[in-house]
């Protein structure tokens, strides 16, 4: 599940680790009283609004702003509230933007410069074990610097025996470059930091940047976070975080039947059971001369209801020109995932693309029959490949 | 001979008496597998299946002298049966749950390393060695045996590239589902070792999908194994959008590097013959066995 900057924020400073303060709003009333609360609480008379989506490069696309006043909070705002940010990560529609995050500002001037860097803590597959990694070059592209200039880019990989140690904390500190009372904050910065990626069972923190102040302190100016949905029966908390808005519809709307659905621009849909064979048979729609679209794994019970469930939600996108389904039947039978096909069918009684079913496995045969002999416009395939020209046929 | 499990093989069930548990352990028996006993902590000394259930693995491996186990118990403790086993001498561990906290699997492979055991999975189809032992949930009558070993990542596509192979009139040494989660404890390069030094396999599929390294690295290690024995291989998910979770939570690309395009060629650079048509498995592994022979 991925969070808010302002939700990811808070979880980070309930762990200790500092952060850039600031208030969320839904509108320009309740961003001016949150700026008023702000200064009242830090003292600053600068803000940043910032719109809450989840997608990365939010600055690109206008989406955070610096306001010098309250006059200047309630119009930006107005602004961003409601826009449509369009960003590297969004499609070219953008996102609405539901609520600001009215921040201090942090880069005032005093007695050092200030400096960003790049933080994140992740998963490494290859040895299974969690790792910070980190960068002096903060507020970048971390792909950019990865590809640009890989030297400056650091990992400390942490055993899960032990966790974060205050060498390997040290160790970060050292190679970013810094000293004094900036070097000891930032070891309190990652060692909390990895603490609270451990406690809330997350997948992903990215810190970007981390910021050195001008009075050498360290803190979070945004936060990206994912937590494990695995682990989510741990965090019951957590379940309020989660805003759907931020979700396609279409998807949430599968999710809560049960159907594992990823929403894509292709023509022909399909359903499949397992993961892999849905993978690939998105690729064989491709070469048969379609684009998929969409991923729906229906996984192990293709009953009639959950049959049905599925074809409603493949029918909702209406640049779809066919239907495949391919289920291997193994411990389910593929003469009921038949049945299933065809009761859907005669439920539904407006279905207007044409249909390929191919089933293969335990009863594939009397599946074949059940399909062939019920009247429907169903077309039978029992090979891979049949299914596979059988696309290539209705496309044509 | 074969891989990992075979007629002898002691097996147990842990989540032996749960609705799952129950009903993969009565098809293993079903297909003859040397199914032992079972454990659920708490029901130790009853019977189930005709087979004896333990409270602890020590207890299975003691009595039943049990050298493999399937786990079935839910998500939230499958991490602390995995360690059970391996801490109890289990020889093979096959988890099949699905949706184990990755922070849970991290502390499970942490904890076995350096102990005499193998895992395979999680969030997988299990092992099969036609005609001797299922220790998993696949269909037992699609897979034939034969002189073709199977690596995949996949359930259904395992039964798919069994199934295209069977009808091309061959069949099975052991076929391994390695599991589609990111932190998986028998690696693709692990699988196909496996099978490449086991004098019956003549042949070996292996079928990846999207994200990680895991395909690249068993093409690296193929390649320096000087292997003759041939590798046919498949990646699902070509027509995936990066940054999209496609089901499996290990199947995500990150970045340029652990797309399907990207795994094929290297594949290719490592001389596995690799089909970019999931239909086209069965026929190519018929084709390089031909001119091998």
């Amino acid at each position: 599940m991925n969070l808010h900057e302002y939700q990811a924020k808070e979880i980070l400073n309930s762990f200790g680790v500092r952060i850039q303060r600031g208030k969320v709003a839904q509108n320009a009333q309740e961003a001016v009283d949150a700026a008023k609360e702000l200064t009242t609480e830090t003292g600053t008379s600068w803000f940043v609004v910032k719109a809450q989506v989840h997608a990365g490069g939010r600055g690109k696309g206008g989406g955070v702003k610096l306001a010098k006043s309250l006059e200047e909070v309630e119009r930006i705002s107005g602004e961003i509230i409601g826009m449509d940010l369009v960003t590297p990560q969004t499609s070219a529609e953008g996102k609405r933007v539901h609520q600001v995050l009215i921040a201090e500002d942090v880069y005032y001037p005093g007695e050092t410069e200030t400096d960003e860097f790049y933080v994140s803590v992740l998963l490494n597959r290859g040895t299974g074990r969690n790792m910070i990694m980190y960068s002096t070059e903060g507020g970048m592209d971390i792909e950019t610097v990865a590809e640009e200039t890989p030297h400056l880019i650091f990992t400390e990989e942490i055993d899960p025996a032990v966790g974060i140690l205050p060498f390997q904390a040290r160790r970060v500190a050292f190679n970013l470059g810094l000293s004094g009372n900036a070097f000891k904050e930032m070891t309190k910065f990652v060692t909390n930091l990895y603490t609270a990626y451990v406690k809330s069972d997350a997948s992903l923190f990215e810190i970007n940047p981390v910021l050195k102040t001008s009075d050498n302190n360290i803190l979070a100016v945004d936060a990206k976070v994912t937590i494990d949905d695995n682990a989510m029966y741990r965090h019951k908390d957590y379940l309020a975080l989660r805003d759907i808005r931020e979700e396609s519809a279409i998807e949430v709307e599968a999710g809560e039947l049960g159907l594992n659905y990823v929403d894509l621009d292709g023509n022909v849909g399909c359903m499949v059971n397992g993961a892999g064979l849905a993978m690939a048979t998105m690729d064989l729609i491709k070469q048969a001369g379609g684009e998929p679209a969409n991923f729906l794994d229906v996984g192990g019970t293709a009953d009639a209801a959950r049959v049905e469930a599925a074809f409603k939600i493949i029918l909702k996108d209406p640049n779809v020109k066919a239907i495949l389904i391919n289920i291997f039947g193994g411990i389910v039978r593929c003469d009921r995932v038949a049945q299933g096909v065809i009761d859907a069918y005669k439920n539904m009684g407006n279905i207007n693309v044409p249909i390929i079913v191919r089933l293969q496995g335990t009863n594939a045969d009397i599946a074949k029959e059940l399909i062939d002999n019920s009247g429907l416009d169903v077309m039978s395939a029992t090979q891979f490949q049949e299914a596979a020209d059988k696309v290539q046929q209705v496309l044509a | 001979m074969s891989v990992l499990v075979n007629k002898n093989s002691k097996i147990i069930v842990q989540g032996f008496t749960g609705s799952e548990g129950t009903f993969h352990a009565g098809q293993m028996i079903e297909y003859g597998t040397n199914v032992v006993g079972g454990v659920t902590p708490g029901k130790g000394g009853q019977t189930h299946l005709d087979r004896p259930v333990f409270n602890t693995v020590k207890d299975a491996v003691v009595q039943a002298e049990a050298d493999t186990t399937i786990i079935f118990v839910p998500p939230a403790f499958a991490a602390d049966a995995i360690m059970e086993a391996a801490d109890a001498g289990i020889k093979v561990i096959i988890t099949i749950t699905e949706g184990i906290p990755v922070a849970d699997m991290i502390k499970a492979a942490d904890y076995i390393k350096g102990k005499d055991c193998r895992l395979i999975g999680p969030n997988c189809p299990g092992v099969i060695t036609p005609g001797e032992a299922k220790v998993g949930i696949m269909p037992g009558f699609v897979f034939k045996k034969g002189t073709v070993g199977i690596v995949s990542k996949s359930g259904t596509l395992t039964y798919e590239a069994a199934d295209q192979v069977v009808k091309q009139g061959l069949g099975i040494t052991t076929a391994i589902g390695i599991g589609g989660d990111p932190i998986i404890g028998t690696t693709t390069k692990e699988a196909v070792e496996l099978l490449i030094n086991d004098p019956e396999t003549e042949a070996v599929v292996m079928i990846g999908e999207i994200g990680g390294q895991l395909e690249a690295d068993a093409a690296n290690w193929y390649k320096a194994s000087g292997s003759k024995k041939p590798v046919v291989g498949f990646i699902a998910g070509e027509t995936a959008p990066a940054g999209r979770t496609m089901g499996h939570a290990g199947a995500i690309v990150g970045g340029s590097d652990d797309t399907a395009q990207a795994k094929k060629a290297i594949m290719r650079d490592c001389g596995i013959h690799v089909v970019d048509s999931p239909a086209e498995i069965g026929k190519k592994i018929a084709e390089v066995l031909a001119q091998l022979a």
